[in-house]
Order: C-alpha cells, then structure tokens, then sequence
C-alpha cells in the first residue's frame, strides 16, 4: 500500500517537473529581452529540476537521502547564479526592454570614475 | 514507450530550445544564462538515468556536476562584470 502511494507520487512529481522544465526552455527561446529570459530560466527551472529529482528520490526510497540532498543544493545556488548573471549584464550594459527611466546607470558611471 | 521515457525525451527538447538560445543569443550574459540552464536540466536527466539504469553512481555524478556549474557561472559572471 504505501509503496504503491509512494510510485504514484514520483510519477506524478516527474510528470510536473518535466512540464515546468519544458516551459521554462520555451521562455528561453520566446522571451524578448536578457533579464525576462533569465527569469523564465531560473524559476521555473528550478522548480522543475526540484520536482524531478523528489520524484526520482520517491521512486526509489533508498535514494531518498542523496535526491534530498542535490535537491537542496539546486534551491540554494540556483538564485544565487541567476542574481550573479543579472548583476553583472546590468553592469556590463545591458539595456532592458522598453526601459523608460534608468537610475542605475548614473551611479555605476560615477562608482567606475572614482576607481 | 513508458512514462520515464516520455520524461527524458521532454527533457532532451527542452535541453535542445536552450541550445538554440546558446546559439544565437546577441549578448555574452544569454550564453552564460543558457548554459546555467543547460547545466541544471543535465544534472536532472542525470538523475533520471540513474533511475532507468538503476546506478546509484550516477547521483554523485550529478552532485559534482551541479557544483561545478555553479562555480562556472559565478566565475563567468564576476569575468562580465570586470572584477575578476
């Protein structure tokens, strides 16, 4: 009995996490502009990898440990690379799409003239 | 054809739509971003394989893999950003 509500639930998470997954690479491919693109890739793949990797961890209960374990890992550096990656084109001067007013580029002009 | 296989066939087209934006993306900061991407949906085919060839191994491959991804996209970062 219970191992049969545990199959079912990993089919069902796999089923969920390939769905967001592919979602996810088609706003990578259709998404206008680099910081709505980024978006669409990370949280959406995040859940997606989250679910898939619980599923697998629910298939095969003495995995369980391991899948927890990378599941945890991509939660927290999964964000972490995104802000990394918007950060640093923000920086390196790229414009977002339909900007109509930009603060930030006035105080990295100022911040890069006095290093 | 099972559901499994269904599953690493959705994930193999969306690991496909990534490669086409590592492709053609007009600025540096979309490669980087398609292969943060790319690198995440590998570690989860991974995991899915382990399950269909039933090698715990492949999960440690996983784990390493997953670091190292981070670490390049963190390093690929601070390089844009010009502090590195």
């Amino acid at each position: 009995m219970l191992s049969t509500i545990l199959t079912y639930t990993g089919y069902v998470l796999l089923v969920i996490g390939c769905f967001f997954l592919v979602v996810s690479s088609l706003g990578i491919l259709r998404m206008p502009d680099l910081y709505n693109r980024l978006q669409a890739g990370t949280k959406a793949s995040t859940l997606g990898a989250m679910c898939t990797i619980m599923g697998v961890g629910f298939l095969h209960p003495e995995w369980w440990v391991k899948c927890f374990l990378l599941t945890l890992f991509i939660l927290m550096t999964n964000p972490l690379s995104s802000s990394v990656l918007a950060r640093a084109s923000l920086r390196s001067g790229v414009k977002p799409y339909k900007l109509v007013v930009d603060e930030c580029e006035e105080y990295y002009r100022k911040e890069k003239e006095e290093n | 054809m099972t559901l499994v296989d269904i599953v690493v066939l959705l994930i193999g087209v969306s690991l496909i739509a990534a490669f086409i934006r590592f492709y053609k993306g007009p600025t540096m900061s979309d490669r980087a971003m398609a292969l943060d991407f790319m690198s995440v949906v590998v570690v989860s085919l991974m995991v899915v394989l382990s399950f269909i060839f039933d090698r715990q191994i492949y999960l440690d491959v996983a784990m390493v893999y997953a670091l190292i991804g981070f670490i390049g996209t963190v390093i690929i970062g601070r390089y844009l950003e010009g502090g590195l």
